[in-house]
């Protein structure tokens, strides 16, 4: 191994340290940081998302060092856990949106639902033809939802929770990347239906995306991230039981 | 702070419970999502702290999420083998996914004026 180029007492260390959750926890943080200098420097564009930094900075990093994921993850469940709590107060920005919500409520939920069931059946449909195994086939069922919510659903239904966290990833990065064009080809112009097809189809990294450019296409497509996480685990289960993946 | 931490997960603890007893599809947080957003509505708003609480978490969002994705390592074989299904599926149905939710909420609120 290349670690004995390091003189005895610091192999020592290094062993010791492995084994600790203090690293992981402090990598991930510093990772974070880092990634977001960068992204505020690159002006904030959709490749050099801070999530999305960090985990190549950190999956390079395990790579290289050859220090197992679990390692790392002993340290890294401490921010992990707080996805659980996250959640939950995703209620609050919803409780605010409320009023929004109410006036189309019926046009919302019939586009959302709509959205939704497609956004799933086209990419599992699409990845079981192509011949990927059903594990795969079923991560991918919730990936426009976002991360903690996928991830759950993912596991519910016998996927891989790390699998249909990078699905969700790509997915909101492709979605930043493509909307804008999209709208316009299509004429989609009431900022209402671009944000809330934008949070329906690709989540949180788009919602932000949308913020930016319009506070009502920002409002629409927050709300979109909740309403689309109840939806998509309450017709997915029904929908792989279906397909029979 | 403590407060708001303490409301946020017995919402978590009760969401997984009744998850768990009923043995619901839906994630036990996604359940506490909705309790939350139930007893939000019935006590007309959330508290400064737990507003406060809630949009700091949110805030912080993106970074809660690398400790999942950096599992990738484990999965690259199939990221691998399977390359060119993703390659299609994915960009394909969030395409679709942006086209038909757009197109389908524009339709229904035409005649319905953007209050903005």
């Amino acid at each position: 191994m290349h670690h004995s180029l390091l003189p005895l007492p610091f192999f020592h260390l290094w062993t010791y340290l492995r084994t600790q959750p203090l690293l992981g926890l402090t990598a991930t943080l510093c990772t974070w940081e880092l990634a977001s200098m960068v992204d505020a420097k690159a002006g904030h564009k959709a490749l050099t998302n801070p999530t999305l930094l960090s985990i190549v900075f950190l999956a390079a990093a395990l790579l290289i060092t050859r220090i197992p994921y679990e390692a790392f993850f002993n340290g890294a469940q401490y921010v992990h856990f707080l996805l659980g709590p996250a959640t939950v107060a995703l209620a609050v920005p919803m409780y605010h949106n409320l009023p929004a919500i109410k006036r189309d409520l019926s046009a919302i939920m019939v586009s959302l639902v709509t959205g939704s069931v497609v956004a799933s059946a086209s990419a599992m449909v699409i990845a079981h033809a192509m011949g990927a195994p059903n594990s795969v086939v079923v991560s991918l069922g919730p990936k426009s939802v976002t991360t903690p919510i996928a991830m759950g659903i993912a596991q519910n239904l016998g996927g891989q929770p790390p699998l249909a966290a990078v699905f969700v990833l790509i997915t909101g990065m492709l979605g930043v990347a493509i909307c804008t064009a999209l709208f316009r080809l299509c004429r989609i112009r009431d900022w209402r239906a671009q944000g809330l097809a934008a949070g329906t189809a690709a989540h949180g990294i788009a919602t932000a995306r949308m913020l930016s450019l319009n506070q009502t296409a920002g409002v629409f497509s927050g709300l979109a991230i909740g309403l689309n996480g109840v939806a998509t685990s309450l017709f997915l289960p029904i929908l792989v039981r279906i397909f029979g993946y | 702070m403590v407060r708001a931490m303490a409301i946020l997960l017995l919402c978590q603890l009760a969401g997984t419970i009744v998850q768990q007893a009923l043995g619901l599809p839906v994630p036990g947080p996604v359940v506490g999502m909705v309790l939350l957003l139930a007893i939000l509505v019935w006590r007309g708003g959330p508290s400064i702290t737990l507003n406060t609480s809630a949009h700091g978490l949110l805030r912080y969002f993106g970074l809660l999420f690398v400790p999942a994705g950096v599992g990738v390592v484990t999965e690259l074989h199939v990221l691998r083998t399977n390359a060119l299904a993703l390659v299609i599926a994915i960009p394909v149905s969030t395409a679709l996914a942006l086209l038909v939710t757009g197109s389908l909420m524009q339709f229904l609120l035409r005649g319905n004026a953007d209050a903005s």
